[in-house]
């Protein structure tokens, strides 16, 4: 549905050309939700903008829906552009139109009939659960509505494709999660493919089938959420993950507890969370599990749960019940203290 | 006769006359400057670096221009384009005469204000509006001009009250007009009772079409 071709963007400016973008490639099936993560900076607006060509990539392609954007002339890149819906970080309704108004005059613009408007407006509105706030004005709403009229104003277009780019980045934790919600209701209902950025960590939790962590440019890694909850290998994603569950550590407690074992953190995802393996390890092998810190985190499409564990036992013993663990197909990744030079 | 009606049937009709006079001067002359202004405002913002028109030429050009009239004090534009005023409107003296002169002043002037009256909406629902596929004719209507109305009546406001200030030297070339009356009656002849009667006057007007465009302004904006 959305696929990026090597997709680079560069901006000259005085102190030379900036590659805000690096050979990035994309693909978000139909139906699905894919969401890119980085800190700011790391091009990730750079690169939602070239989707629907507000930036014009420098090099590379982009396909929605199996049409070329990058070679489509302005009216037709304009017919295109109506079939792929954005929401912003700022909403940026108009402030002097009601929230009626700020959906209707898009339609009207693009040649709807008045019946057709009004129908939309309403459908909606309701969708959205502002029906009771039409007459009201942006500035007499919260940002979770305003944010709420965004997204009716780009579903009303019936749009195949929705771009976010920080939708709920000026929004509550609270407020934030009934967005999030919003979003899954209309990716389910209506069908819509969603491709968002983020810096939350819980957003991509929430509600993302795949994702992409991007750092200077470039996706450093990419995975579903459930692999790259379960495994992740680059730095920035630890980074991330860490901001939704405390993973570490400090490494002068895991030298200490090195002394008596092994200090391993394991995660569980699918079927393995429902045995109760670390009590099998203990009678299975002479060793004493302590629990350091655990965690659920529930994913779009599953569960992932965490546990660092301290296995008390002597080293040949503490190895086979590592073993035994993943073969039980729990992941286990053992945590290094201070180095001793 | 008490000494009130006597001042009033003596120069009611003078101050009567100058004060039309006043009103066709900024009346004719604002239109024409809007009609300027407004596009030469909405140009100078969409050919900035970054915009949808973005034009390095188009835009210093404008700036230039506007700049060097902006530069000129009205007395002296005045009289500095007769030639060309006569060109155009065959005469260079009455209110026809000062028609094209307050309209030079005024243009640039309101293509100013309305500069940073555009720059005034977020440049993220233009964006928005881009991003829905509406083209750029549809936003300068539907997004740019209708955003910025508050702003646009203020500005506009604060060039007409500029233009009544203007009007005074009109009668330097006979167009006469309030400023006239004060100058020609109240300053060379010491009719002190004149000079006050068209101070005073001027204030209610300046007064009743700020007010006026205040509250315009406050009614469309909506936050």
């Amino acid at each position: 549905m959305i696929v990026l071709e090597n997709v680079t963007k560069e901006f000259n400016s005085k102190s030379g050309t900036v590659k805000a973008v690096k050979r990035v490639n994309i693909q978000v099936n139909k139906g699905e939700i894919h969401g890119v993560i980085g800190y700011s900076g790391a091009g990730k607006s750079t690169l939602i903008r070239c989707v629907n060509l507000l930036e014009k990539p420098t090099e590379g392609k982009v396909f929605i829906n199996g049409v070329e954007l990058t070679s489509l002339p302005l009216p037709k890149l304009r017919a295109t552009r109506n079939k792929i819906g954005m929401i912003f970080q700022g909403f940026n309704l108009l402030k002097t139109a009601t929230v009626y108004d700020n959906i209707a005059i898009p339609l009207k613009l693009l040649g709807y009939d008045k019946t057709e408007v009004k129908k939309r407006v309403e459908q909606y509105l309701e969708i959205v659960g502002l029906t009771d706030k039409h007459t009201n004005y942006p500035n007499q709403l919260s940002g979770g509505q305003k944010q709420r009229v965004a997204i009716a104003r780009a579903l009303a277009q019936e749009p195949e494709v929705l771009l976010s780019d920080e939708a709920t980045s000026a929004l509550d934790p609270e407020t934030t999660d009934s967005i999030l919600e919003l979003l899954l209701k209309i990716n389910r209902e209506l069908g819509i493919t969603i491709l968002l950025i983020t810096h939350e960590m819980n957003v991509i939790q929430k509600i993302c089938d795949h994702v992409y962590v991007m750092e200077d440019g470039e996706i450093v890694e990419q995975d579903t959420a459930i692999k790259l909850f379960t495994n992740p290998t680059h730095p920035t994603t630890k980074k991330f993950l860490n901001t939704i569950s405390q993973r570490n550590l400090s490494s002068s407690l895991i030298s200490q507890l090195k002394v008596t074992g092994a200090v391993t953190r394991l995660t569980f995802v699918g079927e393995s969370t429902g045995k109760p393996l670390l009590a099998e390890v203990s009678q299975k092998f002479n060793v004493q599990p302590n629990i350091l810190s655990a965690n659920i985190i529930e994913l779009k499409n599953g569960i992932v749960g965490n546990i660092v564990v301290h296995l008390i036992g002597d080293k040949e013993q503490v190895r086979n019940a590592i073993h035994y663990l993943e073969e039980q197909g729990v992941t286990t990744e053992e945590l290094e203290g201070q180095s001793h030079e | 006769m008490s000494r009130s009606d006597q001042f009033i049937e003596q120069w009611l009709p003078i101050i009567g006359e100058s004060v039309l006079q006043t009103f066709q001067m900024v009346g004719i002359s604002l239109f024409f400057s809007v009609l300027i202004g407004i596009p030469l405002g909405i140009l100078i913002v969409l050919t900035r670096p970054g915009q949808s028109l973005e034009n390095k030429v188009i835009y210093q050009l404008s700036n230039l221009i506007i700049n060097i009239v902006r530069s000129v004090p009205f007395i002296i534009l005045l009289f500095f384009i007769l030639p060309f005023t006569k060109l155009i409107v065959g005469t260079s003296i009455g209110v026809k005469g000062v028609i094209i002169p307050l309209v030079i002043y005024s243009a640039p002037y309101i293509a100013r204000l309305m500069e940073s009256a555009f720059l005034e909406v977020e440049n993220g629902v233009i964006e928005a509006y881009t991003a829905m596929g509406i083209s750029t004719r549809a936003i300068i209507w539907n997004v740019l001009l209708r955003e910025a109305r508050p702003s646009i009546i203020l500005g506009l406001t604060i060039s007409t009250v500029s233009l009544i200030g203007a009007t005074a030297m009109a009668g330097m070339v006979g167009a006469g007009g309030l400023g006239d009356v004060a100058y020609r009656f109240g300053h060379l002849r010491h009719e002190v009772d004149v000079m006050y009667a068209t101070v005073v006057i001027l204030i209610i007007l300046v007064q009743s079409i700020q007010s006026i465009g205040n509250r315009i302004a406050a009614s469309i904006k909506k936050d």
